[in-house]
């Protein structure tokens, strides 16, 4: 079974830290998430561990089964199992979804080994169907024009497809209505198993609805400061953000 | 930079000289009188003109001794014979194939198009049975952006090429597709292509440009298109002369009557690569969509000045040039749109795009409107940009190594050309033409 190991992690964008020690280990099989107002560090903790150039890891590690990943390229560190759904996926003009995921596919494979396209479209036409993804879609380019409901069952797709051991998925119920949130939930259940940890980042409880986790962390200015189970969501929703601030500040004291 | 010392005769024409003309006339004797006065006339044309200068405004930006025609001469028909056939299988209709100014092969055009009257045959055979045809357009309109010496040198050799005709009604699905190659040493070619659309006719051409060898050719060629009423014209250009050769095509397209030209260049060869395009919408309804798609790499040198003229009202054109650069390549994109005076409701668009794949690389865009009438919309804009890293993170995000990403997002950033062309297998074909490149 692998793991990713985050151990006390630091990011930096330019001069200002945002993720302040931040640790936290994933088995495959299981969903954490994480809970925390804006501008705690959540995506940033995400984009780091994907390695966006902007964000700078100034101490700590990442570790995949044991190894780390943070002198590695995006690409490898995708291709070792590491995948992020984007809160904001970028549009990417002229490069059709057919194109974009048999490159990502393909990527994968070894040297000089070919890939099956029959097979290929194949698993691509079922997963859409999974995802109630009109099949057009594959010679559109990616995102491009896309509503917000669109882009995120894309993002899943792309996730489907590539069966990544651990996804890193920033904020994907923003944005979505309750029948685009229950398609993507459904698309992001049926791919959850033993051979998938996943890493929910949430700003709402209405996600872990859907998508029910494990372990619900909380996190505060850049790293976590309570963890417990999926009650933990529904007190926090309860409760609103301002009572975990009040927590830290008497524990503090 | 100090001014060029003045040349002699000898120097202007190179290895054209009076008796290299004289020579090659001899070798088309049996053309009509009224084509070889034209090619005397131009031969005198040639001589007499001087190299561009730096003071040219049409030549701004442009390596001037880089077009020198020294070490090039007519090519030989005997290093013709090196090319006997033409890969890509996207010529359904019918297919010519020329090596050294001569015909080496073709593949006779379909034969229930040849029973309605489409003509697809070479210039010189074109005159025996349609002589008043090919007098009426070969050459008939002059092209404008500045290069009369090298379309002067043009007209001067120019021997045979690919004549297309389409008599009004007729509509051809598949691509007819003409291949000129250059082979040897210094080879000089001279490519032509003309094509006649009559009325309520549709029809999809493609040239070629290629060199059989490695070696440094020089290509002056050009390409002619005469849309009558509501005539559909797709024409492509695809050049991937050696890296070596010095390369001039000049474009005149004629749009009557609601007719609609789609012309595409694709330029990814040549070591400098001159390329002029003039559209006349001389009726309204007429539509040119100029397009072009450039990958520069090395040290190689692309010109492209291009001429929109509207002189009916209603009449619109839409341009579109996209370079990719890489190493130290240049890329000059200089465009002027004309709007005459009773040219009301023109509808003119202007867009020049380059993507810097590198620091090295230098593009330079030189935009104009010259506009007479009052009521027009004519807009007109040029951008350099990098590869965007966010949409780099975003295919790397999928595993997709750093190199291919960014082939990606380059065939994306083409793809929007692309699209205009409505037959797939000439969208792959030239996909993966230009996909070459990017191998080497």
């Amino acid at each position: 079974m692998s793991q990713l190991e985050i151990k006390n992690l630091h990011v930096a964008i330019g001069e200002k830290e945002i993720v302040k020690g931040f640790s936290l280990t994933i088995r495959q099989g299981e969903v954490h998430a994480i809970m925390g107002p804006n501008g705690t560090g959540k995506s940033t903790l995400s984009k780091a561990i994907a390695g966006h150039p902007d964000y700078t890891i100034t101490s700590g590690e990442v570790l995949l089964d044991g190894q780390s990943i943070l002198s590695l390229e995006p690409d490898a560190r995708a291709r070792a199992g590491l995948f992020l759904a984007f809160q904001y996926p970028s549009e990417v003009p002229g490069v059709s979804i057919a194109n974009f995921l048999r490159a990502a596919v393909q990527a994968r494979m070894a040297e000089g080994e070919e890939l099956d396209a029959t097979a290929y479209y194949k698993r691509l036409y079922s997963k859409m169907d999974l995802l109630k993804i009109d099949r057009k879609f594959t010679s559109r380019a990616i995102n491009d024009g896309f509503s917000g409901g669109e882009k995120k069952r894309c993002e899943i797709l792309q996730m489907a497809m590539l069966e990544p051991k651990f996804a890193l998925m920033d904020e994907t119920d923003s944005g979505l209505d309750i029948d685009a949130l229950r398609i993507v939930a459904d698309g992001v259940n049926a791919m959850r198993g033993t051979n998938l940890g996943m890493l929910l980042i949430t700003h709402y409880q209405r996600l872990l609805d859907y998508i029910v986790p494990d372990y619900v962390h909380v996190m505060w200015d850049g790293r976590i400061v309570k963890s417990g189970d999926k009650s933990l969501a529904l007190e926090l929703e309860a409760k609103g953000y301002d009572w975990v601030k009040t927590e830290l500040a008497a524990a503090n004291a | 930079m100090s001014a060029s010392p003045a040349l002699s005769a000898a120097t202007l024409t190179a290895a054209f000289t009076p008796e290299a003309f004289a020579a090659h006339l001899a070798t088309v004797a049996h053309l009509p009188v009224w084509w070889l006065d034209r090619k005397r006339e131009a031969y005198a044309k040639f001589a007499a003109l001087p190299y561009p200068a730096r003071t040219d405004e049409a030549w701004r930006f442009a390596n001037l001794p880089g077009v020198r025609l020294d070490g090039f001469a007519v090519a030989s028909a005997e290093a013709a014979d090196q090319v006997r056939h033409a890969p890509i299988g996207i010529s359904k209709a019918g297919k010519l194939v020329f090596s050294n100014n001569r015909l080496v092969t073709s593949r006779p055009l379909v034969a229930d198009l040849a029973a309605r009257g489409v003509i697809f045959d070479t210039l010189q055979n074109a005159l025996v049975n349609h002589g008043a045809l090919v007098k009426k357009h070969l050459l008939a309109h002059p092209v404008r952006p500045g290069s009369e010496k090298f379309n002067a040198l043009h007209t001067a050799f120019l021997s045979d090429g690919a004549f297309v005709y389409i008599p009004k009604g007729v509509e051809i699905a598949e691509p007819l597709g003409v291949f000129h190659y250059a082979g040897g040493a210094g080879a000089a070619v001279f490519p032509h292509t003309l094509i006649v659309a009559e009325e309520n006719t549709k029809a999809t051409v493609v040239d070629f440009f290629r060199s059989a060898d490695s070696e440094a050719h020089l290509a002056c060629g050009q390409n002619d298109i005469y849309a009558a009423h509501n005539a559909q014209i797709t024409y492509v250009a695809a050049q991937t002369w050696s890296p070596t050769t010095l390369s001039f095509q000049f474009n005149s397209t004629v749009a009557r009557r609601d007719a609609r030209v789609v012309s595409l260049n694709v330029h990814l060869g040549s070591r400098q690569a001159r390329h002029e395009s003039h559209s006349q919408l001389q009726a309204p309804g007429a539509h040119s969509e100029m397009l072009a798609l450039t990958v520069a790499s090395g040290t190689q040198e692309f010109d492209q000045r291009t001429l929109q003229t509207h002189q009916a009202p209603h009449t619109s054109s839409n341009l579109l040039y996209k370079n990719a650069l890489l190493d130290q390549a240049r890329t000059i994109f200089s465009g002027l749109i004309v709007v005459d005076a009773d040219a009301q409701k023109t509808d003119a668009y202007q867009s020049n795009r380059n993507l810097m794949l590198s620091d090295a690389a230098e593009a330079n865009s030189l935009p104009g409107l010259e506009i007479q009438a009052n009521d027009v919309r004519c807009t007109h804009g040029a951008t350099s940009s990098r590869i965007d890293p966010e949409l780099e993170f975003y295919l790397q995000a999928r595993g997709i190594r750093k190199a291919q990403a960014d082939e990606l997002l380059v065939f994306g950033f083409f793809e929007e050309v692309l699209a205009k062309l409505a037959h797939d297998g000439l969208r792959d074909a030239l996909r993966d033409m230009i996909k070459t490149k990017f191998k080497s």
